[in-house]
């Protein structure tokens, strides 16, 4: 392997590692706020992804049939629960959906790029609090155990769903820009700035909305002590509402960004995903700064490994969490008891 | 229960209190006693109705559901390692089908390549599995729960990948004609036989377990469970014991997969998935995590839903593939949504069975141990100049004094002063950043909790720490860890019964000589909380400690119970024994300690008797805001 051929994985590592530090700060958020492992936020991914997708081809997606109709179950399920209740739900499971449908009814056939993957932002993006209404909610204060078996449940009704909605066919999102440059012999695509730059600035917005927004200090709160922050009046379920909404948020830009660079199936987000996991865990689940570094060498290291021992990248990438276990556990000494 | 025992009360504890206590169910929640020949019965129903059925059922089933059963048992065979790791011990595993995956490649290659009997071939596949289990625990049982749970994903990819690529292992065309289960001259080449075998092997396995729980080892397993640091309070190797814990599940794993290889007799990737793993979780959750029958009824719910799903589910659709597992994981969900402690446990609450009869050790002499001798003003513990840092607080400065045998020494401040600080650096629980702590006579630098259990301190903790749902008797029994010896194995086959009688015994006297003795059968978590504190104390006495370290013990007690506690520490403090503790109640500190050492920010500001301390000028000022 020459020198260009190193780069240009090393390019490839770094990509696939910025999409892997968007997961893993996606499910930092939920779990700290939810105490919920959110194991279907990859398939949200790859619903993003498929999304645009479709929209590209100038189909109406099976996701936004699915956004309609669970929207209408919250819609009615609101109505019930007081005038204030059910005002909002009509704004955010009534008008919103309806809007969205309209939107992408009138400006599917135009086949735009850019209005594509809006849409499919704002369809996929709600994916994520109406998964914490219907799913989590009623049993918030379960084990963290019985949270992540139902979580693993659901990751197999969003494949189940997308299989139905997308065919087992692999499918590519549009690039956000065709530009590419070279820099001396090595050859820099667009694409790859691009997701650079859309996780460093959704990075930099989320650190504006965690230090400066009283939406994210209500979240931080919620993390750091749930019992405290129910007791000073943050609204458990608005922030769980929240987190996995920016939680969606993440998975389905993600899905737009790494979809221009690797074509994905309706089941391709587990793993992709679970890399998202492996990055956190090297973070330690706590420092993203840590995380940030763990994605990237993930990404580096898969896309090395792909060159060298295609078969057994998998084998390579997970096996790779083992040293940084040892590492972990000889640091931390015993395990502290868990609430 | 508030009746005031004065010493010689206490004394005679032995005798006739003992007795009654153990006959009479107090306040209508004990079982009713059932005469000896029942209970001779009784034991024996159970094993005879399974040998019964287990002989009897493959006989007579129609072939299909000798299949769908021979699933369901294998699948309990996990379902029940689960059980233990996940239910008992509190860890996750999301590689468990990987377990089984080895054991079935390990009896194939065996069986099939080598002409191995299949006995070599279960030799083969649970040490390998055992000792790739071992490996694995080495690394992740020191980390907390999702971290195993994440990481057992990563290594359940990684071995099904390896499955699929390893060229001798046929890939996914897998590996068939395995031969048939054999031992000398005794083939099972019929499933209905194989079921059989299967079964007996689920029946074994499930007793071994109910043993294994039901022992000094199965209460320890109890503590990893969110009191792991309770646990290394009374000398409890936690990160060891969840290791075994881990292989054990395992193993259980590779029972199952040796049962497979031979009675599919076929063996490829796909039912070793991460996806089979997770089938495997969802029994237990859906079963019930906490009780070993959660994982038969689970395993029969899975399997037998989703062979249904397959049969019927293309039939409505007119397509197959797209829609089994989709229904199957909503039906999952709603479950978990409805019962997410486990059907099991919304059966228990549909019908509140009586608590289980468990031995009490009553036939045996009640005797309490003497602790080891030791002379009356021999120094137990000293301090010398402890300081303890959280980030720029400083917890401790320059902390000195000693406590000595046959002496009770109170440690009292303000809120915020250290005290229970003070209490995790003298346990072992905290390191101190500067400072030397001499524990009878030896001075360490670090020491474990655990090694300072087993020289001789006993502690309780502010927050009480107890297994909630387990009888005030084996809270107390948990103390007593380190006086029992015995491992796994003879715990599994139950030959421990004179130990763990001896046990319970010592347990049983502490509870009464505490003053709990109605309460022994009583989930501890259901006492009252100035009550849940004595367990405690009858847990740390169960250590035969030398020193004592009480943390509130006080608190919540009714004015009765103070004065029967304090009788028992004048008690203790005859018998040469060391205390400190840690009270905010001065009137019980003041007629009970023989020395006070007064601590504020941090600092020890006075230390002396207990009339000098009162009227010292700086702790009225540290207690009061100034003297006026």
């Amino acid at each position: 392997m020459d020198w260009f051929v190193f780069l240009a994985l090393l390019q490839d590592g770094i990509t696939t590692g910025a999409i892997y530090l968007l997961l893993a700060i996606g499910l930092l958020i939920v779990f700290s706020v939810t105490r919920v492992i959110f194991v279907p936020q990859g398939d949200l991914l790859a619903f993003g992804t498929l999304t645009v997708a479709a929209l590209q081809s100038g189909r109406l997606p099976g996701t936004l049939w699915l956004l309609d109709g669970v929207s209408a179950v919250a819609l009615v399920a609101s109505l019930f629960q007081g005038r204030r209740a059910a005002l909002r739900g009509m704004l955010t499971w009534g008008l919103y959906p309806a809007a969205v449908t309209a939107a992408a009814w009138l400006l599917a056939p135009r086949e735009l790029p850019a209005v594509s993957i809006l849409l499919a932002l704002a369809i996929v993006t709600p994916m994520g609090p109406l998964i914490w209404r219907f799913a989590f909610r009623p049993i918030a204060n379960a084990s963290v155990l019985a949270l992540l078996i139902l979580s693993m449940a659901l990751h197999f009704v969003l494949i189940g769903l997308g299989l139905v909605f997308f065919g087992p066919e692999e499918a590519s999102a549009p690039p956000i820009t065709d530009a590419s440059f070279d820099l001396g012999s090595l050859n820099v695509s667009g694409q790859s700035l691009a997701v650079l730059a859309c996780c460093g600035v959704l990075v930099l917005g989320l650190r504006w909305f965690f230090g400066a927004t009283i939406h994210g200090k209500a979240l931080r709160a919620a993390a750091s002590d749930r019992l405290g922050a129910r007791l000073v009046g943050i609204d458990a379920a608005a922030t769980g509402a929240l987190a996995f909404g920016l939680a969606s948020f993440i998975a389905a830009l993600a899905g737009v960004l790494i979809g221009a660079v690797t074509p994905l199936s309706y089941d391709a987000g587990f793993d992709i995903g679970l890399k998202g996991f492996v990055a956190a865990i090297m973070g330690g689940l706590v420092s993203y700064p840590m995380a940030a570094a763990g994605a990237v060498l993930v990404g580096v290291l898969e896309s090395l490994s792909s060159f060298w021992a295609s078969a057994y990248r998998e084998v390579i990438v997970f096996t790779l969490l083992i040293p940084v276990l040892v590492w972990l556990s000889v640091r931390s000494g015993s395990p502290e008891d868990r609430a | 229960m508030s009746r005031i025992a004065s010493p010689p009360d206490l004394l005679r504890a032995s005798g006739t209190e003992a007795a009654d206590a153990d006959s009479a169910p107090i306040g209508g929640r004990g079982p009713v006693a059932r005469t000896g020949a029942d209970v001779q019965w009784s034991r024996w129903i159970a094993p005879i109705a399974g040998v019964v059925l287990i002989l009897l059922v493959p006989a007579i089933l129609p072939i299909f559901y000798v299949t769908l059963l021979g699933y369901v048992g294998m699948a309990t065979l996990v379902a029940l390692g689960l059980v233990l790791l996940t239910g008992v011990s509190g860890q996750t595993s999301f590689g468990q089908a990987s377990f089984v995956g080895l054991a079935a490649y390990a009896t194939t290659i065996l069986t099939s390549f080598c002409n191995a009997p299949p006995i070599a071939g279960l030799a083969a596949g649970l040490v390998l599995t055992g000792g790739v289990a071992w490996l694995l625990g080495l690394v992740t049982a020191r980390l907390s729960g999702h971290f195993l749970a994440l990481v057992s994903v990563a290594w359940g990819i990684s071995f099904f990948a390896l499955f699929g690529t390893i060229p001798q292992l046929h890939g996914f065309n897998g590996i068939g004609n395995i031969p048939p289960l054999r031992l000398g001259p005794f083939s099972a080449a019929s499933l209905r036989v194989n079921l059989g075998v299967i079964w007996a092997a689920v029946a074994i396995v499930m007793a071994m377990s109910a043993n294994l729980l039901d022992s000094r080892l199965g209460r320890a397993i109890r503590t990893l469970n969110n009191a792991r640091l309770m646990g290394a309070s009374v000398g409890i190797d936690t990160v060891r014991l969840s290791r075994t814990v881990f292989v054990i599940a395992a193993l259980y794993a590779a029972i199952a997969g040796f049962l497979f290889a031979h009675f599919q007799r076929f063996v490829s990737p796909t039912p070793f998935s991460l996806g089979a793993s997770i089938d495997y979780l969802f029994m237990v959750i859906i079963g019930g995590a906490g009780s070993l029958w959660g994982a038969p009824v689970g395993a029969a719910l899975v399997v037998v839903l989703r062979d249904q799903f397959n049969d019927w589910i293309p039939r409505i659709t007119g397509q197959a593939g797209n829609f089994e597992s989709l229904v199957f994981a909503l039906v999952v969900i709603v479950l978990l949504q409805r019962a997410p402690d486990g059907l099991l446990a919304l059966l228990a609450r549909l019908k509140r069975r009586p608590a289980r009869r468990a031995e009490t050790g009553a036939d045996v002499p009640l005797e309490i141990p003497a602790a080891a001798a030791v002379a009356p003003g021999q120094e137990l513990l000293a301090l010398d100049a402890i300081c303890r840092n959280f980030g720029g607080l400083a917890a401790n400065r320059d902390v000195s004094f000693s406590v000595h045998a046959a002496e009770i020494v109170a440690l009292i401040g303000p809120n915020g002063a250290g005290k229970t600080t003070l209490f995790n650096v003298i346990s072992g629980m905290l390191p101190a950043d500067s400072g030397r702590i001499r524990l009878f006579g030896a001075v360490a630098k670090r020491i474990s909790p655990r090694r300072v259990a087993a020289l001789g301190l006993a502690r309780t903790f502010q927050h009480v720490k107890l297994l909630a749902d387990r009888s005030v008797l084996e809270n107390v029994a948990l103390g007593a860890h380190l006086s029992g010896r015995a491992g796994l194995l003879r715990s599994m086959l139950r030959l421990d019964r004179a130990e763990e009688a001896r046990l319970l015994s010592e347990a049983r006297a502490q509870v009464i000589r505490a003053g709990l003795g109605d309460m022994l059968r009583v989930p501890a978590g259901d006492l009252p909380l100035g009550q849940q504190r004595v367990v405690e104390i009858a847990r740390a006495l169960c250590l035969r400690p030398r020193l004592l370290l009480l943390d509130e013990p006080a608190a919540g007690l009714r004015l009765a119970e103070k004065q029967r506690l304090a009788a028992l520490l004048r008690q203790l403090r005859a018998e040469g024994m060391g205390v400190l503790l840690v009270e905010h109640d001065m009137d019980f500190v003041m007629q009970l300690a023989d020395r006070v050492v007064v601590m504020d920010f941090g600092q020890k500001i006075a230390e002396g008797p207990p009339e000098r301390v009162q009227s010292d000028p700086a702790v009225m000022e540290a207690y009061l805001g100034g003297v006026a």
